[in-house]
C-alpha cells in the first residue's frame, strides 16, 4: 500500500490530515499490519482535552493491546463511531474509513514526516 | 550465558522464515506467532486444517522395570488400564497436590513411558523426576527433547491430508492412541492428539526429517486450504476448547480439582504424590474454581487483569488467567478462578479493564467443542 502524499506521519506510526483548524488522526498501514486484525477499539469521549504524546485510546488485536498516543494536543471534537461495530476498518482502510479521532489543534511546531521521509524511516526501522 | 539462556531454533526455523512467519521468543525458542493472520490461521484449523511446529515441546522418557510404578507415583491420573499405543493426559504433581506440569503420557512398552511436557517446564520436570528416581530402583529418566521434532496437523481435514503420506491406515488410530509409522518416508510416532479442540495428529520425528515432512504435508494440503499456523492461533484455539495453559490457567499454586480437571484425578488407584491434598479437596470441596466467562460490558479481559465481585469494592479476588476475543464465537471470553460460591453459570462479576469495572458473566466450559457445533449443524 503506497503512502498517501497528502498526509503527515509520526515516528510512532500514526498519520494526521490537517483540515483547517482540526487534524484527523489514524494509524499507518505499517502499524495495522504489525498489530494484526483489530477486534476492539477504545476511543476518547468528545470534549476530552489531550496533550501531545498523551494516551488517546486503545487498539486491541486478538493477541495484544496497544495504546495510541495523541500526535498533536487539543480537544477531541470527533471520533470514528463506526469502529465500535467495525474495528477491522482500521486494517482494511487505515488511511480512510479506519480513521480514529479528530482533534481541534494544530500540527505546527510538531515534528512530522512527509510520505517520502516516513517511507525512508520505515526502511531504516525494518533494515 | 548458560545453556538455558540461549534462544534455540527448531529444525523448521528456515521453513517459518521462508513462509513469512513473524518470529518471537517463546519458552526459549524462536517460533512464529503468526504467518499471514492469526484469525485466518485460526479459522483454517476450525474449517480445514492447520500445520503447527511444536518442536519446542519436551520429550522425557521413563523406563525400566519400575517405570509403571514410578509413573503412577508422580501422576494424578490412573495409568494402570493403558495398553501400549495409548496416550493419556495428566498432571505431574507436587506434594501439595499442585501442578509441576500438565503432560501427555504415552505408553511405549510395559516398561517405557514417553512424557510430552511443556517447553518452559522441560528442565524443571526432568530435574524433579530425576531427583525422585534416585530413591527408586529400576527406573531411568532420560530427556530426549533434542531427539524429537514435533509437527501437529489439526483440523477436520487432518486425516484426509496426512493419509496419502503414510502406509498406515489412519482411521485405525482412535482418539488418544498412537502408532509408529512412516510419514513421507521417515519413521515417525503418529498420535491422534492435539491442543486445538479439533481432530488431528501430532507427529514426532527426528529433527533431520522434520523439514521434509513439513513440506510434504503442506504440498498435500495446500490445494485443500491447509496452511501453517503460529503460536497465536494455537493459543486462541486451545482457549476456545477450554484447555488449560500452564503458566496461565494452571501452575504450581493450583490443583487439578480447582482447575476443573477432576477427571484426571483418580483417587482409587492407590497412593501418589499430592494425594492427601486432593483427597481432602474432593471430600470438603474446593474453595475456588476455574470458570469460563463472557464479557457483558464492552472490553476484552486479558491475562492478569484483576477480578472483583462488586463493581466498586476494593480488593480484587483474583485475576483473569486467560482472555481474548474469540475468533470462532466473536465474543470477548476469559477464564478466572472465582470463590466457589460465585462460580454458578450466570453469576455476574467484574473485570478491571484499564481502571474501569466491566461486567462479566460465568458461562460453561468449554466455550467451543466440535461435538456441540456438529450437533448445531
Amino acid at each position: 500500500m503506497s503512502l498517501p502524499a497528502e498526509l503527515l506521519y509520526g515516528r510512532s506510526h500514526e498519520w494526521i490530515r490537517v483540515e483547517g483548524d482540526a487534524v484527523v488522526i489514524g494509524i499507518t498501514n505499517y502499524a495495522q499490519d504489525q498489530l494484526g486484525e483489530v477486534v476492539y477499539v477504545e476511543l476518547p469521549e468528545v470534549g476530552t482535552g489531550v496533550a501531545t504524546g498523551e494516551e488517546l485510546g486503545t487498539l486491541e488485536s486478538v493477541k495484544a493491546v496497544s495504546e495510541f498516543l495523541a500526535p498533536v494536543g487539543g480537544e477531541v471534537i470527533g471520533v470514528n463511531e463506526r469502529l465500535e461495530d467495525e474495528p477491522n476498518l482500521v486494517n482494511e482502510d487505515p488511511y480512510g474509513a479506519g480513521w480514529l479521532v479528530k482533534i481541534s489543534g494544530s500540527a505546527e511546531g510538531e515534528d512530522f514526516l512527509d510520505a517520502e521521509a516516513y517511507q525512508q524511516f520505515l526502511e531504516q526501522e525494518s533494515g | 550465558m548458560n545453556e538455558s539462556d540461549q534462544i534455540e531454533k527448531t529444525p523448521l526455523f528456515d521453513e517459518h522464515v521462508a513462509a513469512g512467519g513473524r518470529m518471537v521468543e517463546f519458552a526459549g525458542f524462536e517460533l512464529p506467532v503468526q504467518y499471514t493472520s492469526l484469525v485466518e490461521e485460526h479459522q483454517a484449523v476450525r474449517n480445514r486444517a492447520g500445520l503447527f511446529d511444536v518442536s519446542h515441546m519436551g520429550e522425557i522418557v521413563i523406563r525400566g522395570p519400575a517405570a509403571f510404578e514410578f509413573v503412577q507415583l508422580v501422576s494424578c491420573n490412573d495409568h494402570s488400564k493403558m495398553t501400549v499405543g495409548r496416550a493419556q493426559y495428566t498432571g505431574l504433581m507436587y506434594p501439595e497436590g499442585t501442578f509441576v506440569d500438565d503432560i501427555l503420557v504415552h505408553k511405549m512398552a510395559d516398561d517405557e513411558y514417553l512424557l510430552v511436557v511443556n517447553a518452559a517446564n522441560r528442565r524443571k520436570d526432568f530435574a524433579y523426576l530425576s531427583d525422585l528416581a534416585q530413591d527408586h530402583d529400576g527406573v531411568e529418566i532420560v530427556d530426549l527433547s533434542n531427539d524429537y521434532a514435533q509437527i501437529a496437523l489439526q483440523g477436520p481435514l487432518a486425516a484426509e491430508v496426512l493419509q496419502p503420506l503414510t502406509p498406515q491406515d489412519l482411521s485405525a488410530i482412535k482418539y488418544y492412541r498412537f502408532v509408529t509409522a512412516e510419514v513421507a518416508g521417515a519413521p515417525a510416532l503418529v498420535a491422534r492428539t492435539g491442543y486445538t479442540g479439533e481432530d488431528g495428529f501430532e507427529v514426532y520425528v527426528a529433527p533431520s526429517a522434520a523439514p521434509g515432512i513439513w513440506r510434504a504435508i503442506l504440498d498435500e494440503g495446500r490445494p485443500k486450504g491447509v496452511q501453517p499456523a503460529g503460536l497465536g492461533a494455537r493459543d486462541t484455539l486451545r482457549f476456545e476448547a477450554g484447555m488449560s495453559l500452564y503458566g496461565n490457567d494452571i501452575d504450581e499454586t493450583t490443583t487439578p480439582l480447582e482447575a476443573g480437571l477432576g477427571w484426571i484425578v483418580k483417587l482409587g488407584k492407590g497412593d501418589f504424590i499430592g494425594r492427601d491434598v486432593l483427597e481432602r479437596q474432593k471430600e470438603e470441596g474446593v474453595e475456588r474454581l476455574l470458570v469460563g466467562f463472557e464479557m457483558v460490558d464492552r472490553g476484552i479481559a486479558r491475562h492478569g487483569y484483576p477480578v472483583m465481585l462488586d463493581a466498586d469494592a476494593g480488593e480484587p479476588i483474583g485475576e483473569v488467567t486467560s482472555g481474548t476475543q474469540s475468533p470462532t464465537l466473536g465474543k470477548a471470553l476469559g477464564m478466572a478462578y472465582l470463590p466457589i460460591e460465585a462460580t454458578g453459570v450466570g453469576t455476574e462479576f467484574f473485570v478491571e479493564i484499564r481502571n474501569r469495572s466491566a461486567r462479566a458473566r460465568v458461562v460453561e466450559l468449554p466455550f467451543y467443542s466440535r461435538k456441540k457445533s456438529e450437533k448445531a449443524i
